[in-house]
């Protein structure tokens, strides 16, 4: 119930596309996207989020990836990383 | 003599542990010298040796296989479901979701997640932090660094007998492809086993290219078409013409019949602006300018001879090397001619005769190149024999600007897209020019060497920075040249404009004086013959030293006159210009008049030399120029 609200007010906000939520195996627990669509995001992004974690990390161990950003000609790509979950937000930042 | 030393043993007794012993040296055999032999040999003195303190070295050449590249791509399908679920079943998947979501650590991270996740989203829609902060300012004021270009690319012509890049066309839009069409211009040597194909290419994969067009005789001309990027149309070197869609593939849709086709290699072609987009144009050397509806390549729909004489006949025309034509003026079009000249004619006359409106003529040899100005298109450029001429549509006599005389053949130039004052040109030793004559006109802005053979063809990209070169041997080179010659300088525009005006005015004046001249000659022979006679009668000799005293006096006020507008001159007399154009009107006869001034042409001693035996012969013409300069004076 919490989750249905917080997801909902997220998409809710101006520009934003679409949202998905996927496990650390890279399985696609709640999408807004179509399947084929998500089942992409969720394996890209996912070696992506572990990569940018393991380069943090590398440079210093006692931090950690808190959140991943990536801006792109057409949108923009948030990732909310966790140990067993990923939030996947894409937004249209341009006003 | 062979030493032999023989060491016998009983077979029983091998393998018998050695015991060795020692005894004194002896002597197995000693030669003694022989001084008899010493008479075969012959003493030298001095024996020449050489040392060599260097350290030895090998050549090695290492070259790796070319590397082939493709581009894939990866569909993702899924995965990392448990084994005990079926991905394919929607239900099992449903039921899977439902069981993580019903999980305490699930709602707890989300919800923590949702609100770092909000925080951000609303970040990006307060602010845009990639916006354009300082766009209002200018970029950075004009840098001084030398004009320089760099190759970006070479695409070779993959066949093994190699074929001349006669016409390199970019695609429209997307300035990433490049129509070349090759062909053999060489006279009668066409090689059994050379191929047809033109290719278009496409920069991002120079070895392979992206689309091969197969005409029945090679392509000399290709272009294509501006309003719609996938058809092209190319000019046969047998005279055809034949049109190619991409999409439908390599051969072409239509090509026109050969009775009505020229006779000869079609040179030049054009698309026309019309309201089908499908109608274009052609001209070859065989005389004749066509135009044709692709949609129907069995006829042309008009032709014209190019015969100045204005009678439509074939065997005067003149063979068309180049074809111009500016979709601004759409009635207008322009044709440079193998015999130098240049002819202008207007589509829309009532009468064929009339369709010719004036020509030009200035080159030595066939005009290989006529572009107009983008920026002013009543300004054109012409390339042909050893030089570069500017016109002007207005003074039909001359060109008003043009470049000295080079050791080799310019064979192609155009126009610079961004800049009104730079142009390019082409030359048969593989040099590419950089005319910019704002800043210098005597020589060109840059010069570089792009390849040994002769290049046979240029074309610009629209964006001005890009230029694709054509060789001779099919090597296409693409070169950016730095920003200093493709982007706009401040006051450009008005300083091109008030060079043009002012070099075509000076033309204008000399016309007028020429004009002059001629009538009042007229006008002197008709009236008065027996003083022409009488002037016949003077020696010689007498007349020889009279024009040799007045020429030398003629020079030395031209030199002070120039001398004192030189001082004049560096005080700025033109404002904003650092360069002055002594419009003097120096006349050294040659009838011409071309002995005048212009920052444009460099002026020596040897012409004036010639010009000083022509004017011997021309002596009551002297007597009255003369006149007439002291009476201007």
């Amino acid at each position: 119930a919490e989750v249905e609200e917080t997801l909902k007010r997220i998409q809710a906000h101006k520009g934003v596309i679409a949202t998905m939520v996927i496990n650390a195996e890279g399985i696609p627990i709640r999408t807004t996207l179509d399947n084929s669509t998500t089942v992409q995001y969720a394996g890209l992004l996912h070696q992506l989020t572990m990569k940018a974690r393991s380069t943090v990390r590398d440079i210093d161990p006692q931090n950690d990836l808190t959140f991943l950003r990536i801006r792109s000609k057409k949108h923009e790509i948030m990732i909310a990383p966790d140990k067993e979950y990923l939030l996947i937000v894409i937004q249209n930042p341009c006003e | 003599m062979e030493i032999i030393y023989v060491y016998t043993r009983k077979r029983s007794k091998f393998g018998r542990p050695c015991s060795f012993s020692d005894r004194p040296a002896m002597v197995n055999v000693d030669i003694p010298p022989d001084p008899s032999m010493a008479s075969n040999f012959v003493l030298r003195n001095p024996v020449d040796s050489y040392v060599q303190h260097t350290s030895d070295m090998s050549e090695h050449e290492v070259n790796t296989e070319w590397v082939e590249v493709e581009s894939r791509g990866v569909n993702h399908v899924e995965g990392g479901w448990p084994k005990d679920i079926n991905p394919q079943e929607v239900e099992q998947t449903i039921r899977f979701r439902k069981k993580v979501e019903k999980d305490e650590n699930y709602v707890n991270t989300i919800t923590h997640l949702g609100t770092l996740m909000e925080h951000c989203v609303k970040q990006n829609n307060a602010i845009n932090i990639y916006e354009e902060y300082f766009g209002e300012e200018e970029t950075t004021e004009v840098e001084d660094e030398p004009p320089s270009a760099k190759t970006i690319n070479v695409i070779r012509d993959p066949n093994v007998t190699k074929r001349t890049a006669t016409h390199l066309s970019w695609h429209p839009d997307t300035c990433k492809k490049l129509a070349v069409a090759y062909s053999s211009l060489e006279f009668q040597q066409n090689v059994k086993d050379m191929s047809f194909d033109s290719y278009i290419w496409d920069l991002e994969n120079p070895n392979k290219p992206e689309l091969v067009l197969k005409p029945s005789s090679p392509l000399v001309s290709l272009e294509y078409n501006p309003k719609d990027s996938h058809v092209l149309v190319g000019g046969c070197y047998n005279g055809q013409m034949a049109y190619w869609d991409t999409r439908k593939g390599g051969l072409p849709v239509e090509v026109s019949t050969v009775e009505v086709s020229h006779r000869d290699p079609v040179y030049g072609a054009i698309w026309l602006q019309s309201k089908t987009g499908t109608e274009c144009f052609s001209a070859s050397t065989d005389g004749q300018v066509l135009w044709w509806d692709i949609r129907k390549l069995s006829e042309p729909t008009e032709s014209l001879v190019l015969d100045i004489t204005r009678k439509g006949l074939l065997e005067n025309a003149l063979g068309a090397v180049t074809l111009e034509f500016e979709p601004t003026m759409p009635t207008k079009f322009m044709v440079g001619t193998e015999q130098g000249i240049v002819i202008a004619c207007n589509r829309k006359a009532k009468t064929p005769p009339e369709k010719i409106t004036s020509t030009y003529s200035g080159h030595i040899g066939p005009v290989y190149a006529l572009v107009r100005n983008p920026f002013y298109p009543k300004v054109f450029l012409t390339v042909g024999d050893w030089t570069a001429r500017i016109w002007s549509e207005e003074t039909k006599e001359s060109s008003i600007m043009w470049t000295k005389c080079h050791l080799s053949y310019l064979t192609d130039g155009c126009w610079s897209t961004v800049r009104p004052s730079v142009f390019f040109t082409t030359r048969s030793d593989g040099t590419l020019d950089v005319w910019d004559f704002l800043f210098k006109q005597n020589d060109p802005s840059l010069s570089l060497k792009v390849c040994n053979e002769p290049l046979s063809s240029l074309r610009l990209q629209d964006n001005g920075c890009v230029v694709g070169c054509g060789s001779k041997l099919g090597t296409v080179t693409l070169l950016e040249i730095s920003s200093g010659l493709c982007t706009l300088q401040r006051n450009e525009k008005t300083l091109a404009t008030a060079m043009f005006e002012r070099e075509t005015k000076r033309e204008k004046i000399l016309e007028a004086r020429h004009r002059e001249m001629r009538l009042k000659e007229r006008a002197r022979s008709e009236g008065q013959e027996t003083e022409v006679e009488e002037s016949l009668v003077e020696d010689p000799q007498e007349v020889l030293d009279r024009a040799r005293r007045e020429f030398f006096e003629v020079i030395e006020a031209e030199m002070q006159r120039r001398a004192r507008a030189e001082t004049q001159g560096l005080h700025g007399k033109v404002p904003g210009m650092a360069w002055t154009c002594n419009c003097s009107r120096d006349s050294l006869p040659r009838g011409g008049g071309q002995g005048s001034v212009s920052v444009f042409q460099v002026k020596s001693r040897a012409g004036d030399e010639t010009a000083a035996q022509e004017e011997e012969s021309q002596l009551p013409k002297d007597k009255e120029e003369e006149e007439e300069e002291k009476d201007a004076a």
